[in-house]
């Protein structure tokens, strides 16, 4: 979601078109319960755990990880959502959407920080979500969560907990939404 | 989910100088509102300082004394991590005649990416954004003579909209010497795009010609508007005011157009004071009232730095102009 938005809108253009379904709702219903059962058996202690959505494709499944967490083990944890714009190394090529807000207001000392995204793909926004969350405490340990990991990694990172890997080309789109994933491509105008 | 051209991606509203209010636009000032929720945040952090303009290079080019707003930009600049310099005009070579053409010249062949300018002349920032356009490097306006203050006034909006909501049918009033002051003519033009409707409230001898082309309401007495009014704007009285014999007296100027006790009693409820600082307690605003919580003055100084951190950030980081390919 967040990589078609962003190949999308101005200065960018095109049109996304998909090309084949990657996964479907119930698959991925499954996935997050998986990812959701994954975590609490690394991190007992769910009070413990603060779950981080990137903006603006983790937001949506940090919260349905977290309902899931919830509805397991009684108990909700922490919830935020970061956006990395300012940390990019790469400022100018991820323009700040003003519907897309920091909200960490709890604190990360001594915490597991799960970072959760809905696509891996260079690593380099996870790079800077890490840069992010160093200015707002010292958490115990950063973990990662992603729905899908497409490949193509620029930098020595890897997820903790992922919904599915995929092959993909450099060029092609995958894009996210609730109802499922597709690949597919963006077509310039 | 995100509408195409709905805010800063669009690259219509591709800023590079921020001259004056009129030039940014409705758009241009509601998108720089939005980004600084953005910096209002990240100066809550417990480290308020990301790397956005890592390696970018703001000098400040200051031919008129100023404190706060140097103070304010220098504070936004090293949140967003770029390089500041200082071109202290009492120490440097305008003192042995240098022209203005010559010293930005010099200025940008040192290499800068954006010139802070203040100048005791209107005009002067637009000239130095004419003449450094071609080199890529922006100028923003920290205040040109009477002309304009365009952050002062995107932080009093800030402000503004923080405690009240939207302005759209507000009721502000801009009271005091509008005649000499850039922080009025920027206000009024920033609340007019935001939808407010202005009141400027001065005796006849501090109104500006040819105000009635402002599309602005009139009123020579505090009183008349007092209590309709959803936001007092308090200008600084200037004392070389009464030197030149604009008005006859602080005491009489005080009496009619002061914020006094008595008048702040008046208020509406919810109404809200602000002033863009130095406060001259005792003149336009009572000692109690300065400190009432219906004064905004600390939360105006407060919201400069995320305001301009916005700014910088706008016309230095967002690098809308880049080509894009992932």
């Amino acid at each position: 979601m967040a990589e078609r938005e962003r190949r999308l809108n101005p200065p960018w253009g095109g049109t996304y078109v998909p090309r084949t379904s990657v996964m479907d709702s119930d698959e991925m219903k499954r996935a997050v319960r998986r990812m959701a059962h994954e975590i609490i058996e690394r991190n007992p202690d769910s009070a413990d755990v603060v779950l981080i959505g990137l903006q603006t494709g983790g937001v949506t499944l940090a919260g349905r990880i977290s309902q899931v967490l919830g509805e397991i083990d009684g108990l909700e944890p922490d919830l935020g959502t970061l956006d990395v714009a300012f940390y990019r190394d790469d400022i100018g090529l991820r323009p700040v959407l003003p519907q897309e807000v920091t909200d960490i207001n709890m604190p990360l000392d001594g915490r597991v920080v799960i970072l959760v995204d809905d696509v891996l793909f260079t690593g380099r926004t996870i790079r800077a979500a890490m840069d992010a969350i160093s200015d707002y405490g010292r958490p115990r340990a950063i973990q990662l969560a992603v729905m899908i990991d497409r490949g193509h990694r620029e930098l020595p990172i890897r997820p903790d907990y992922v919904g599915k890997n995929i092959p993909t080309a450099r060029a092609e789109v995958v894009d996210v939404t609730e109802d499922g994933v597709t690949l597919g491509e963006v077509q310039n105008k | 989910m995100t509408e195409p051209g709905n805010g800063l991606a669009s690259p219509t509203t591709q800023v590079s100088h921020l001259i004056d209010i009129e030039g940014l636009g409705t758009e241009g000032l509601q998108q720089m509102l939005s980004l600084t929720d953005h910096f209002v945040e990240v100066t809550k952090r417990k480290i308020p300082k990301v790397p956005a303009l890592r390696g970018r290079t703001v000098v400040w080019l200051f031919y008129e004394d100023s404190t706060r707003t140097r103070l304010s930009f220098e504070s936004a600049a090293r949140r967003l991590s770029a390089d500041t310099l200082n071109f202290s005009v009492s120490s440097s070579s305008v003192n042995k005649g240098e022209s203005l053409h010559d010293t930005v010249s010099t200025i940008c062949a040192m290499g800068v990416d954006c010139i802070v300018v203040r100048h005791r002349s209107s005009g002067a920032p637009a000239r130095i954004a004419d003449w450094v356009d071609p080199l890529g490097i922006s100028v923003v306006n920290a205040g040109d003579g009477w002309h304009q203050h365009p952050t002062q006034a995107l932080l009093d909006c800030y402000t503004l909209r923080s405690k009240l909501g939207s302005l759209e049918g507000r009721r502000i009033g801009i009271i005091g010497d509008v005649k000499h002051s850039r922080v009025a003519r920027s206000q009024v033009d920033a609340y007019r795009l935001l939808g407010a409707e202005v009141v400027l409230v001065a005796p006849p001898t501090l109104l500006p010609p040819a105000v009635e082309t402002w599309g602005v309401e009139l009123a020579d007495s505090l009183d008349d508007v007092l209590g309709e009014l959803d936001v007092v704007g308090l200008l600084r009285m200037q004392n070389e005011r009464m030197d030149d014999a604009l008005v006859p007296s602080i005491a009489d100027y005080t009496a009619t157009y002061g914020l006094t006790v008595e008048r702040a009693a008046c208020l509406a409820p919810g109404a809200v004071i602000t002033h863009p600082g130095p406060i001259n307690r005792g003149v336009e605003i009572a000692p109690e009232v300065a400190d009432d919580p219906r004064c905004l003055a600390l939360s105006q100084v407060a919201n400069g730095v995320p305001v301009r951190m916005a700014v910088l950030y706008r016309l230095l980081g967002s690098g809308l102009d880049f080509p894009v390919d992932r």
